[in-house]
Order: C-alpha cells, then structure tokens, then sequence
C-alpha cells in the first residue's frame, strides 16, 4: 500500500495552516467564479491563474485544486437555479435540477447535488490514488512511437466523440495544431509560422490561447447576443434533504461514480457521454420513472455524481501522461506547465510532494465545498443578479490582467483579441473549442515523440509499429470512420442504451429550442 | 461525415462556406510556409521542421474540402448556447465594434498611460459597450477595479503592471 502512505504524506504537505489556506481560498474563489452566469468551470480556472503566479508551485497547485472543485460545483448551481446550462456536462443536471427548483425544490436539488458531489469526488479520487502510480508506471515503459499513438488517439477521441459535427470537431483540432507551430522549431533552430515577428519567436503563451479561447471568445460571444431582459432567478433557502430525499439519492451517487470515473479515465473523455448514460440509467431503474421530465431527484443527483467523478477520473491520463481530456483539465495542464512541471510518467517520481499534495487536496478541497457551499448557497444565488454589464465588462478586464501579466507585453494584448475573435468565429460557426486548446497544448508534444520514435528506427517508418501503437492505431482508425463502420454493421449492433442516448440529447435539444422561444413569447419589458 | 442540427437561419450558410474556404486558405498557407524552410544545418533526425506543418496544413485543406461538402448538404454548425444568450436576432455589431474599442484602447494606452488609467477605460467602456449608462457609478467601479488590481498585483503579488503617469502618486 504504498500509495496510501504517500497519500498521508500528501496530507501532511497539504495540511499546513498556510495550505489550508490557500485551499479555502480557491474554493472560495472557485465557487463565486464558478457560479456567474456564463463562466465555466474552464474560464475560472483561466481567469485565476494570474492570481497564483507569486506563490510556490505546491501552494498554487494546491489552491488550483480548489478552484477546480470550486469551479465546477458553480456551474452546477447556475444551472439548476437558471436552466440555460452554459456547459456540455451542466445539461443533464439542468433537466431535473431546474425542473425541481421551479416546483419549489431548488433547496434539496442543490443539496442532493452538492452531498453527491463530496461523495462521488471522494470516492473518484480516491480512485485515482491508486491508480494513477500503477498507470504512471506502466506509462513509463512505453516508447515514444506509443506515445504518439497515444495522443493520435486523444486527438481523433476529442474530435469524434464530442459535440454534433465531426467535421467541424476536426476543424477545431487544425486550428489549435497550426497555433502550436507557431515559434521556433526545437530541433533544427527554424522559425515556424512566425512571419518575422519577433515577439512570436517563442510561439504564443498557452496562457493567451486558453484564456483568448476561453474567456474572451465567450465574452465576445455573449455580449453580441445578450439577452436584454432581466433573468429568471428562482429563489433559494438552505439546501436540505427529506429523509425520502436521502432515500433516493444515495444509490444514484455510487452508480454515477461507476459511471463517471471509468470514462473520465480513458483519454477520449469529456463529461458528456456518462452524464447522459447516468440520466438514461437512472430513469431506467427509478421507481418513480413518471417524475422524469416533472424534477426528478435521481435525475439530479446521479448526473451531478457522474459529472464530479468524471472529472476526478480525468486527472489519471492528465497526471501520469499528460493527456487533458477536458477543457478544465487542459488549463489546469496550463497551470502547471506556468510553474515549470510536465506532467507525465515520471511526475509521480520526480514531485511526489507536489503530486501528492495535489492529491489530497483535492480530498480537502471536496470537504471543504460541501461545508461552504450548503450553508452559503442563498448567497451563491444572489451573484446571479451580478448586472450583466459588469459580469462581461469584468471577464474582458481580468483577461487582460491576466493576459499582460504572462510577459508584460501589450502585444499579448492584441493577440489576446486575435484569439478572442477566433474564439467568438467558433462559437458562431458550431467549432467546439476544446480540440483546439489540446491540439495547442498536445501538438508540439506529439511532434516531438514522433521525432524521437523515428530518431531511434533511424527514419524508418517501421518505427512507428509496436504491439500497443498498431492497436492503438486501428482504434483511433476506427473512431474516425465509426459512420461508415456503423453503416456497415447491422441495425441491431447498436447498444441500445447508446441509442437512447442520442434520443435523450436530442429531445434536450428540442426541448432548448422549445424553451427559447417559449421566454422569446413571454415578452417582458427590457432591463433598464 | 456527420453534420450538425439543421434549422439555423438559411442564409447561414454562404458565411459557412467562407469558414471553409478561410481553413483551406490556412491550409495552403501552412504548407507554403514549411516548403519555403531553408534547410537547417543543425537539424538532426528525420523528421524535419516541414514535415509536421505539412501534414497540419494537409489536414486544414481536407477538413476545409469536408465541410464544404456537408454545408452544400445543408449542415450548419449549431451556434453555442449559453446562459445570457438569445440566439434569435443576429449578432450585434455595434456592440462588439464597442468592445473591441475599448480592449484595443487598452493595448495601446497600457503602457503610456499606466494600467490604473487604462484599465479603467477598459472597463468603463466595456460596460458602456453593453449597455450600462450609469456614468459615474461605471466610473467609480473602474477605478476602484483597476486601482486595487494594480495594488493587488505589484504589492500582494509582486507581478509588475506599468504605473504610467500616475508614478509617484500610487
């Protein structure tokens, strides 16, 4: 059990005074972020990272750990009190949480939520203590051709599996990939894509992108189409549990953990998938299947778990290889590397202390929410009515703290907008931004593995062929062409449960659609 | 290939085949660019510095090819949803010609003027940009946002921000 003693130790780094601290603060920080309208999990993060550039590296990726809890326990609040999830793994709890919350059951939909998040994020990081050193050293022993499989087979994951269009999925990945060649080549000295400019000679801060990317493409965004009318905010009490409540959640929290972790942990990722497959399970096994649609708590609460231990499962491929599968998990890779770490195999030997300490933060972290966030949900739903003029005026003002602050350049700040304006054209055009923030961070990384596969087979491309990269390879082969291989399989192949996941996303869809135009009708005066 | 919802305003997608034909630009761009590296005398290995963008590029110009393809066959790229977002109307220029003023005056006034002053500007104009018309409580908020941010960042933090023209005072 080596791995718990090293977790003790973890705690013994992670419970100073001055690290509790900084944990407090980072939940803190991380909810109040995390809660306002439009701020994802992934922008908190990015908007934080300045804040954490003048502490150590263990008490700033301490401090990360709970703004990324943080992070994402606000956005689950927002969208169980505003019913617009603003993100992909905010959609499912939004079914059930708003539809409880408008039949005055906001206080136990956020109850059930917030207690399902402790247990599935214990639970799920836990997991994820021991599992990632045995990962990290099995990772360890493969070669660099594997690994670039490996990221081969991320990116084509993150094209394929997320969002509605592939195409447009591996449009996104092209653009990130051709950011990151931006700079000068690391081999043979040359300068890429930089047209002469000197001040792109060392490529473009992963700091820029994500934050260009992230914030401002979303400020922009949503400024151009601001709703000019007030929000619908339900109100909300203390949240608390019924014993009934208690009754029919528990079981949901311990199946959207098995659910949530095993998906996060693959690198093909994102919460989407088991959030749905959770919901779908859920209804199925529910002995209340007509409250589905009406606010269902199992509806909530197995969703909420899914997402949390998804998440925590996300930092296992994040940790021992360096892959993100998540946009949150990407920043916090960016994080990192701004204090000098790159994870991989060999993080867990050469910063035990820091890994470790991240670890049972984490731990901390999680706790530290649940006792946070119950008492002080009221206010939480106050920052909601944050005017939306200073929410976005805000966003813009702390991206370009955080932007200028990386290099103390203005031209950042140009760039900055640069990325803003790509950020916003994606949004426009249906791009999801996440595979191009991967393909920035992960393309240079997979350009180097190849290199040093093909140094060592002397440029043959044999080089390339191991036992775990050809596998490796016909998978990845086959999540690019799975339309054309689903074509060719009988009608009867598809999992049915996959089946009514799809429907379920799509009677989401329909029903967003529904809603929108049901507010459009409503047709209340405008905000002054 | 997939395509996405159907259903977005019909007009959407002559602008989509622009969004195709600006990734095959990029492509070939990308290409060009790695073709035209002089040979480097301390490369070692392989793979040299054009293989990777070639392939990149590649990939531009085949992905631009496809979704050219699924916008002739009527695929539209769902636009992002959001808590604040009305998707009903179409964009609003002015305001986001507005922001993009104010973050640009930013940029340019930084390191003349001091983030104190520009970041304020910033913010004042930004929230002008969306809509808020309380002048002087918008002005005091600036103010007091970027005078303690800067506090915040040289003295809490020790990060440098340009002090400009208010040296000496702050």
């Amino acid at each position: 059990m080596d791995a718990l003693t090293q977790l003790i130790n973890g705690f013994g780094t992670a419970l100073t005074p001055e690290n509790l601290l900084y944990a407090f603060l980072g939940v803190l920080l991380g909810t109040a972020i995390g809660v306002l309208p439009g701020i994802g999990p992934a922008m908190t993060v990015a908007l934080l990272l300045p804040l954490t550039y003048a502490l150590p590296a263990t008490s700033a990726i301490i401090m990360f750990a709970g703004i990324y809890y943080g992070g994402m326990y606000g956005g689950s609040t927002t969208s169980i009190l505003l019913n617009t999830p603003g993100e992909s793994a905010s959609v499912v709890t939004a079914i059930e949480g708003n539809k409880m919350a408008k039949n005055g059951r906001a206080a136990q939909a956020l109850a059930t939520a917030a207690i399902g998040s402790f247990v599935a994020g214990t639970i799920a990081t836990l997991l994820l203590a021991l599992l990632a050193p045995t990962v990290a050293r099995l990772a360890i022993k493969i070669g660099p051709a594997d690994y670039f499989a490996v990221i081969l087979l991320a990116f084509i994951a993150i094209t394929s599996v997320l969002g509605s269009s592939r195409v447009r999925g591996l449009a996104s990945l092209g653009l990130g990939l051709t950011i990151g060649l931006i700079g000068i080549d690391a081999t043979s000295g040359q300068q890429r894509l930089t047209f002469g400019v000197p001040q792109l000679a060392d490529g473009i801060d992963i700091v820029i992108v994500a934050v260009g990317l992230f914030a401002v493409g979303e400020a922009l965004w949503t400024a151009a189409h601001l709703r000019r009318r007030p929000i619908e905010v339900i109100p909300v009490g203390t949240p608390r549990m019924s014993r009934e409540d208690w009754r029919r959640s528990w079981k949901p929290w311990l199946r959207g953990t098995a659910i949530g972790f095993p998906f996060g942990a693959i690198p093909a990722g994102g919460a989407e998938i088991p959030t749905f497959l959770s919901y779908v399970t859920e209804k199925k096994l529910s002995q209340h299947p007509e409250e589905f649609g009406h606010g269902a708590i199992e509806g909530v609460a197995g969703p909420e778990a899914t997402n949390n231990a998804s998440a925590a499962g996300g930092l296992v491929p994040m940790l021992t290889l360096g892959l993100p599968t998540t946009a949150t998990a990407a920043v916090l890779l960016v994080a990192l590397r701004t204090y000098g770490i790159q994870p991989g195999p060999r993080l867990f030997e050469t910063e035990p202390v820091l890994v470790w300490g991240l670890i049972a933060s984490l731990f901390i972290g999680n706790t530290m929410l649940l006792v946070l966030n119950l008492p002080l949900a009221p206010l939480w739903a106050r920052l909601l009515r944050i005017p939306r003029p200073y929410l976005y005026a805000g966003i813009l003002f702390f991206s370009s703290l955080g932007a200028y602050s990386v290099n103390a350049s203005s031209f950042d700040l140009f760039l900055l907008l640069a990325i803003g304006a790509l950020g916003f054209l994606m949004r426009r055009f249906g791009l999801p931004v996440l595979p191009a923030i991967i393909g920035e961070i992960l393309g240079p990384f997979a350009e180097e593995k190849l290199r040093q596969a093909l140094q060592i087979s002397n440029g043959d491309l044999s080089g390339l062929v191991t036992p775990v990269s050809v596998v490796i390879f016909v998978i990845s082969a086959l999540l690019l062409l799975s339309p054309l291989v689903r074509r060719l399989l009988p009608r009867k192949a598809t999992p049915p449960v996959l089946t009514e996941v799809g429907e379920v996303l799509e009677e989401t869809h329909h029903h967003e659609q529904v809603v929108a135009a049901d507010d459009g009708r409503a047709g209340r005066p405008p905000s002054a | 290939m997939t395509s996405a919802a159907p259903g977005s305003a019909p007009e959407q997608g002559r602008s989509e085949f622009g969004v195709a034909l600006f990734l095959g630009a990029l492509g070939v761009l990308v290409i060009v660019e790695a073709l035209l590296l002089p040979d480097s005398l301390i490369a070692r290995g392989p793979v040299g510095p054009a293989a990777v963008p070639v392939v990149v590029g590649s990939l531009l110009v085949i992905v631009a090819v496809l979704l050219g393809v699924d916008v002739a066959r009527c695929g539209r790229g769902e636009p992002e949803g959001g808590e604040d977002v009305e998707l009903a109307g179409g964009s609003d220029w002015l305001t986001i010609g507005l922001l993009v003023a104010a973050f640009a005056a930013n940029a340019l006034l930084i390191e003349g003027l001091g983030w104190p002053i520009s970041g304020a500007i910033l913010f004042w104009g930004t929230a002008f940009a969306l809509g808020s018309r309380h002048y002087v409580r918008d002005a005091v908020i600036s103010l007091v946002l970027s005078v303690g941010s800067w506090y915040l960042f040289v003295l809490g933090l020790g990060i440098g921000l340009p002090v400009g023209i208010l040296r000496g005072i702050l």
